[in-house]
This record gives structure tokens, sequence and C-alpha cells, in this order.
């Protein structure tokens, strides 16, 4: 059995009526990066406002090494970088006086831990006597991050880091947490964008404050249940419609630039075209195509909600 | 401690950098000074008069002559009958009309008494009371100079002293005022306004996460603020005296000490409003009207604190700026020692501990 880094059981957290989260479970091993997968308002940031000790749980039990969450906040608070969902530096300091700030009251010095930060710090260095409110939203995001990991903590807890930030600075974002990895620190990262799930070691999806499945991205991938057929054509609006209504169909939704069309049983390719052609529709590539996270995500909501 | 002075630096940084900060830091205080040294006054100087004289005799020109020399008044307009009353009043300028009665110096020489009607324009009845009061004063002086020259029967004269205040000078009155007002506000708001920001903003999150202590963070928020509130503070004393003329007559280390003692209680009152408010408008408006508006009215201030209702009288007795008024107008008017003012500085330093306890209780150590 391996030795977990964060250990939830069981916890559940409700804003007077509204259930945040009902009874989630799950652990993250050590150096891993666990993504927490779900929409807006699916409850990972009550999630991890328990994790850093924000937040008190209803019921249930968590640790992160070994601490209490309730009980040990002091230490937990000494060895998690949290980065917020929103942009929580200050704006009025330059980006070296915000970095400076989190060194010191974490008791260390940019210096000391200057390796940690180096690839992302680089980037933005040459900014270092701007004011943070004045950066792009990437560069925001860098320095939030710098200034999570100033203090070399164990756990880096991320909520929602990737969020209007663009392409290709998601994308860096990305390599750099990969790197970290490397230095023996636990991230668990939240994201609404499926894409970025496949760069996680686990993923747990979450919906409405509940965790439908918890595996290995490929796993997860493996484990969708329906031939899927990916259907373009030129009246994309008008065919989306129809294939939701297709009887042999279970499911069509977008994506990207074309339609996944998850099939009933047995059947297949054939079924789709002769729809189609019968729909009026001409020009239509019908081809069989691997699952993704979101094709799971989606066929697991489905699931959810007709129970 | 390192982490510490870091989050000090820190808070310098916020409030250098932002120019509102800094205006109602410094600018708001003297202004706020001057503006009540020269509007705040119960001196009457250079009021509009007009004069109807039917007499037009010795006696009436000399009393005419004493009033406009007095510096208190100057003479607008002589009146020639009633019926000008009435208008000079509605054009607003003209504050009192002095009416002699016809053959003025002729009954005075033949009964020992004659009139003069005072018409002033009660629209203001503070000042009308005042410019009276004073008319009457240079008449009777002017009486009683005429009577040492003959022998009267009987007189009574009431010698009036001013205590403390010889020439009722209304600086007396408004420094400590201004001085509690000042600092209540620049204390309680800006601490308040500046813990509700990092609530606003989000850093609060990050600040709670880290190692750093409820009671640190808290101090760390206050002392910039002593510091600052301190140096106006001196600055009120040292503009009071210098354009004011407001003098220190007791010992000035203890009036400062009183002052850093009221500074102390006003911040430990902003960061309990800090834990009530979420953003920095709640904190700006319960500053200002649960601190602005009671410091101005219910401490003894403006209004005499006797002259108010039961009701009222008993919400000043929880003002601290009540108290606080009342020990530097103590040290700075009358010179007395920390003898005489000991009670209410216990009343100070009571207050303080009760808020922050309450304060201290009633941070958050987390979100919710």
């Amino acid at each position: 059995m391996p030795d977990y880094s964060i250990i939830i059981q069981n916890i559940s957290k409700s804003y007077g009526q509204v259930k945040a989260l009902t009874d989630v479970s799950f652990q993250v091993e050590h150096s891993e990066i666990f993504g927490l997968i779900g929409p807006d308002g699916a409850g990972k940031t009550t999630l991890f406002r328990i994790l850093t000790s924000l937040l008190i749980p209803d019921s249930g039990v968590a640790t992160v090494e070994g601490f209490d969450v309730v009980k040990s906040y002091k230490q937990i608070r000494q060895i998690t970088g949290y980065m917020p969902g929103r942009f929580s530096l200050y704006y009025d300091l330059t980006v070296e006086e915000n970095l400076n700030f989190f060194a010191t009251i974490f008791g260390t010095t940019i210096e000391e831990n200057y390796h940690l930060i180096r690839d992302i710090y680089v980037q933005i260095e040459p900014f270092k006597k701007r004011r943070a409110g004045n950066l792009s939203g990437g560069m925001k995001q860098k320095l939030a991050l710098s200034c999570a990991l100033i203090h070399k903590p164990k756990v880096l807890v991320l909520d929602e880091p990737t969020t209007g930030v663009d392409a290709v600075s998601r994308k860096e974002f990305w390599e750099m947490l990969a790197k970290l990895k490397e230095q023996d620190i636990t991230i668990i990262v939240s994201t609404p964008y499926m894409d970025e799930a496949s760069l996680c070691d686990h993923v747990a999806l979450i919906q409405k404050g509940k965790i439908m499945t918890i595996d290995t991205p490929a796993k997860i991938i493996e484990a969708y249940p329906d031939p899927l057929y990916k259907v373009s054509g030129p009246n994309m609006f008008n065919l989306l419609n129809q294939l939701r209504n297709f009887p042999k169909a279970k499911s069509a939704h977008r994506f990207g630039d074309s339609i996944h069309v998850a099939m009933k049983g047995d059947f297949g390719q054939a079924e789709i075209e002769d729809f189609t052609k019968e729909k009026g529709h001409e020009e239509i590539q019908v081809k069989p195509v691997n699952a993704t996270i979101e094709d799971s995500f989606m066929a697991l909501m489905n699931t959810n909600n007709d129970k | 401690m390192k982490q510490f002075l870091g989050f000090i630096k820190k808070e310098f940084y916020h409030i250098f950098r932002d120019p509102r900060t800094l205006l109602v830091l410094f600018g708001i205080p003297v202004a706020q000074l001057l503006i009540f040294g020269y509007v705040v006054t119960t001196e009457v100087k250079n009021i509009s008069v007009a004069i109807l004289d039917r007499s037009k005799d010795d006696v009436t020109r000399e009393i005419t002559q004493k009033i406009i020399e007095s510096d208190y008044f100057t003479l607008t307009q002589n009146l020639q009958s009633d019926t000008q009353i009435e208008e000079v009043f509605k054009t607003g300028n003209i504050k009192e009309v002095i009416v002699f009665e016809p053959n003025f110096a002729q009954k005075l020489g033949r009964d020992g008494t004659a009139q003069i009607q005072l018409i002033a324009d009660a629209s203001d009845a503070n000042t009308a009371n005042l410019i009276v009061n004073y008319t009457s004063a240079i008449i009777s002086d002017y009486v009683q100079k005429q009577n040492k020259l003959q022998l009267m029967p009987m007189q009574i004269k009431p010698e009036v002293r001013m205590v403390f205040n010889e020439s009722l000078q209304s600086v007396y009155m408004f420094v400590p005022g201004t001085m509690a007002l000042i600092l209540m506000l620049v204390s309680a708001m800006m601490t308040s306004i500046s813990i509700a920001r990092e609530k606003e903003l989000g850093t609060m999150e990050v600040l709670l996460v880290s190692p750093l202590k409820p009671a640190q963070i808290i101090i760390g928020k206050v002392i910039p603020y002593v510091a600052l509130a301190f140096i106006n503070a001196v600055t009120i004393i040292v503009l009071g005296n210098l354009i004011f003329g407001m003098p220190v007559n007791g010992s000035l280390t203890l009036l400062l000490a009183e002052s850093l003692l009221f500074i102390s209680l006003a911040l430990s009152l902003g960061i309990l409003i800090s834990t009530i408010a979420k953003t920095q408008q709640v904190a700006m408006f319960i500053s200002l009207f649960a601190l602005m508006l009671p410091t101005i009215m219910l401490s003894g201030f403006i209004f005499p604190i006797e002259n108010m209702p039961v009701v009222l009288q008993m919400i000043s007795h929880i003002m601290p700026p009540k108290y606080f008024i009342i020990i530097i107008k103590n040290i700075m008017i009358k010179g007395t020692g920390f003898g005489f003012v000991w009670k209410e500085t216990l009343v100070l330093i009571a207050m303080m501990m009760v808020f922050i306890l309450l304060s201290v209780k009633k941070f958050k150590i987390r979100l919710q």
C-alpha cells in the first residue's frame, strides 16, 4: 500500500441548504499531479479550502502529509502552497516585492529557494519592477505560482490556475508543473478544462459535489463504454440537433469542429451515414474515434443524471 | 520577527502608493483643522449693522461711535424711517438694527432714562444672541462711564471673569474636538478599510494559509497607522498652536501619551469593524456613520452634553471621544496633571480592552 500525501475520507460540506460536497473520498500519492476536473460550481474550490484549512468540513476527515486539516491547521499552513482561484497578490506591489513578501512571511528568502522557481521566474524577471496589477493574465499566473512555491511547500494546491489564461501560457504552465513534480512536490490542481486532464497522473471527475470516478486518465478513457464516432459536415447546427434525436444514438455533443456521437449497442458507422443522408445532409464524414476525458465526463454525467 | 517586519513593510508600501490613502491620512487632518478653525467660531467680528437715529444728538452720535469703534461691528447703513428696517433685513447683509428714540439726549437728561431698540436678525439664533449681548455690553459700558461723572443712588455691577478662556476664544473648543475627530477617523477608518481590502481582493485567503499568526496580521496592520496617526496628533497640536494660538499649558508628554492611548483605542475599534465588514465600502460606511457623526454630535465637541435629552446623555457616556476631549482640554487649557484625568484615562483603557477582546474573539483564522 503506497504512502499517501493527501487522504480525504467521506468529506461533506454544505452552505446552508446547498450541498457543496457530498461524501467525497480519495487519496493523492506523493509527488504526483492529481487533477480535480469538473465544471464551475462542482465543489472544487470548497474542497481545496478544506485541504488548506480555510474551511472546516461538516463531516469526514482529511489529512495532508499526515496532518489533520482541522486540528493541525498550523502545521498544514507551513507545508502547503496555495494559489486561490482569483488572482490574489498585491496589485500595488511590484513583482519582486510580492515575491519577497511571500518569501518573508514564510520565513525564507528568494535566494534560498530560487532554484525552485527559476524556470518560472526568469520569464517574469524582466518585469520585476512592474506593479503586479499591470501584468498580463499569463504573467500574473506565473507570479502567483512563484509566490505559492517560494517556501518550498510539500503540497501545492492550485485552484483553477489556468482559467482565463491564453493557450500558450496554459501549455507552459503544465510543463512547469511536470518539472515541479520532479522536485518531490505533490500537486493537486483543479480545472474546468477537460483537455488538461491527460496531463495529470490521476484525475477525479467531480460534479455537483460528488466524485464520479477516480483513475488515471488512460484508464478512464479505456472504460468508456460505447462505440464512438466523429461526425463532421457543413451544416453542423442542424446536424447536432438531429443527431441528438437519433433513436440509435445514445448521445451526441459538440467537440471542437465536429460532433462526437455515441451509438447504442451494435449500431455503427453505417447507421449514422444512412441517418444523415435521410435528413438531407451531404459531404458528411463519419469516422470511428477514441474517447477523450470529455466524452467520459459526458457519459458519466448522463448516467448519474439518469439515476 | 522577520516575518512580522516584512508584513509591516508591505503595509507601508500600500499606504505610500495609494494617493487616496495619503490624502486621507495627511491632507484631510490639516484641511479639517483649518476648516474647523475658521468656520466653527463663536466670536463676532465685523457684523454689519444699520442705525436708525431719530434723535441725531450728541449722545446718540457718541454711542454710535463707540459701537463702530468696537471692531465687532461695521456700520453699513444709516436708516431714515421704520419702513426701511424690514427691508434691510431682507437683503440679508444686515444682522442688527439699532434704533434710538427721538429726543434721546433730552429725555436722558430730563428723566434719566432713554430707550434704544436692538432688532436682530434671529434667523441664525446663536449669532443674534451674541450680537445683542455684545451691543448691550457696549452700551452699558458707555452708560457706566457717564454715570461716574454723576452720582447715582445705587448700583450693582457684576464683574464677570471667564476662567481658562478669558477672551472666549473658540480654538479652545475646536482644537481638542478636531483632534479627537481626526484621530478617530484616521485610525479606525483606515485600519478597517485596509483589512477589508485584503478580504475583498482575496489576499486574506493567502495570508491565512501562511504561517503568520492572526495576532501578527492584526498588529502588523495596526502599527503603521499608530505611527501615522501619532504624526497627525503632533501636526494638529503644532498647527493649533502656531495658527490659532491654542496653548499646551500642561505636560506635553502626558498629552502625547493620552493621544497614543486614544489612537490605540480607535485602532482596536477599527479592527472590530473590519471583523464585521466584508468589503471596503461597508467598512467605510460603518466607520463614517458609527464614528464620525457621534464624535461630532455626542462627544461634547460642539454641543454641550449637559443640554442633551437624558437618552442622548447616556449614549454620550459610551463615546470614547468624549473622555478624550475632557482629558486633552484639561491638559491643554487648564494645565492639570494626570491626577485630574486618571478616571477618564481608565475609562479609555477599559474601552480599549473590550474592543481588543471582542476583535480577537471575532477574528477568524478561517474563512467561515
